[in-house]
């Protein structure tokens, strides 16, 4: 192979690899969902999945809406200053937090500290032999450790969103009274007024395909995890890394679906 | 009885399994002796469906391992693994009593956990033990406690993948009389894999010997050491020479 067809031929390997991981990860995805609708199903794992993945991510995902919410509250006031539309800071605190930031950085908060945490699991399971031990138990993994995880987060994430939404427009609203001179209830009016049932629901929306996401990609990672300490660690980081880098292509495609013209 | 016929696994250019064929007749206790990465854990897996062999026929009882409820086949079966491969995220009691507290086997909480200790007081752990978690056990109290879940649910075959791997020598001595006392008691089939030849001595009814993807010898334990075959001399006497190349 000489110089010239050896960067295409690299570049027609990568895109085989890459097509036949999107293969993998979709039917990976489709077993998954298959078994929402046959028993059995796990409640008490599905349970103890719900409040590692939603309630332990809240104080993180909680801090980071809180910062976001009084950054952007300075940056709108900032910008708006130089066409004198610095009245438009809440408003647009409420709309960029419950449609965009909200879900997008809770979704990349979730991602670090759920599909990380997902993957280490279950690739060290794989490592010791417990998956191999789930089977013989007559156990699918599947069902017993996917299933429950991937659920839970796809209903945990929207109300993650939810809640980031609040704290985040509270960030806005504490900087705004505080820092930018903005009076206390004609801040909250004017979010109240701006600020449609659609943008907060499409955010939670969101919410849950990240959080199907995070979790798929944990689980997925995790259950493809190479031997040893390395193999569980490359399958971390790349869990981490699919996950972030789907949602915001997911956010980019639903924002497209939901609010294109 | 569980006969593999044929059977040929490989990974790659990798090829672990070239064609086994081996017969392991009921309530005996069958031995598997090799190098490592002669593929013994593969032969095992193939049987219970954790591997799948590209070519060749694995049975249990004349029935196909690969046909028919997997979930029933599954149930007749126990398996030790080598680490012990218990659940990091649940006390000894749930590890032990898993199979009894969902699926088809399943029972009230109370009688699983009464279960789980008499089967943990069978291989010689406290009941003191059933609430700690797996971290809390030494390497030996570990495997007892795998070897417990191998057995809590009465399985007509149970696999031993390495049982002594890693334990002092007082303590493999402890963990093999386990195993025949139980094999025997409960009169089960039993599938071990090991390259202990202490262990082969202590449990096996029958050994074979796996090497280069094959089977290059069988037969009763007590035929061994006059078996006159060169892969098995080499092996249980631990020669560096001989037609077994071992890299240095």
């Amino acid at each position: 192979m000489n110089v010239l067809t050896s960067p295409l031929a690299s570049i027609g390997r990568n895109t085989l690899a890459l097509l036949a991981l999107v293969g993998r990860v979709t039917t990976y995805a489709g077993l998954t969902l298959s078994h929402l609708f046959r028993p059995p199903f796990y409640g008490r794992e599905f349970l103890h999945a719900l409040v590692q993945i939603g309630w332990l991510s809240l104080p993180v995902v909680g801090m980071t809406a809180l910062f976001t919410g009084g950054a952007l509250a300075l940056q709108i006031y900032a910008g708006g200053a130089r066409f004198n539309a610095e009245a438009v800071v809440p408003s647009i605190v409420a709309i960029g937090m419950t449609r965009e930031l909200g879900p997008v950085l809770g979704g990349l908060m979730v991602a670090a500290r759920v599909a990380s945490s997902i993957a280490a699991e279950i690739g060290t399971m794989k490592v010791t032999e417990q998956i191999d031990a789930l089977t013989t138990l007559s156990t699918n993994p599947m069902k017993y450790l996917t299933l429950p995880r991937v659920l839970a987060a796809t209903l945990a994430v929207p109300v993650l969103v939810g809640v980031g939404d609040a704290i985040g427009i509270m960030g806005g609203y504490l900087v705004g009274i505080t820092r930018l001179d903005f009076n206390a209830a004609a801040y909250l009016k004017n979010t109240v007024d701006f600020l449609e049932p659609w943008d907060v629901v499409s955010g939670m929306i969101k919410g849950a395909a990240f959080g199907f996401i995070v979790a798929l990609m944990g689980c997925y990672y995790g259950m493809n995890s190479g031997r040893g300490a390395q193999g569980v660690g490359a399958a971390t980081k790349s869990a981490v890394v699919a996950a972030s880098i789907l949602i915001l292509a997911a956010n980019y495609i639903l924002t497209e679906v939901f609010f294109s013209a | 009885m569980i006969k593999l016929d044929n059977v040929k696994k490989s990974f790659g250019n990798n090829h672990v399994l070239r064609g086994v064929d081996l017969e392991i007749a009921s309530g005996t206790s069958m031995v598997i002796i090799g190098g490592s990465g002669t593929g013994k854990s593969v032969a095992l897996k193939s049987v219970l469906g954790l591997v799948i062999p590209d070519s060749g026929l694995i049975t249990v009882d004349g029935q196909d391992v690969t046909a028919g409820d997997r979930d029933a086949f599954l149930a007749r079966f126990g398996m030790l693994f080598q680490g012990g491969a218990l659940f990091d995220s649940l006390p000894v009691w749930q590890n032990v009593a898993f199979r009894l507290l969902r699926g088809s086997l399943k029972r009230p909480k109370d009688q699983a956990r009464e279960i789980a200790i008499e089967k943990l007081r069978r291989v010689g752990l406290k009941p003191d033990v059933a609430d700690k978690f797996p971290a809390e056990l030494s390497g030996g109290m570990q495997k007892r406690v795998g070897l417990a879940r191998a057995i809590a649910a009465e399985p007509e075959i149970i696999f031993f993948d390495e049982p002594t791997t890693g334990l002092d020598p007082i303590m493999s001595g402890v963990i093999n009389d386990l195993i025949r006392e139980i094999v025997v008691e409960m009169g089960a089939t039993a599938m071990t894999i090991t390259h202990d030849m202490t262990s082969v001595r202590a449990i096996a009814d029958n050994v074979a010997m796996l090497h280069d993807g094959v089977i290059k010898w069988t037969g009763p334990v007590a035929d061994m050491d006059a078996s006159g075959d060169p892969y098995l001399d080499q092996f249980i006497h631990g020669r560096a020479t001989g037609p077994i190349e071992s890299v240095r």
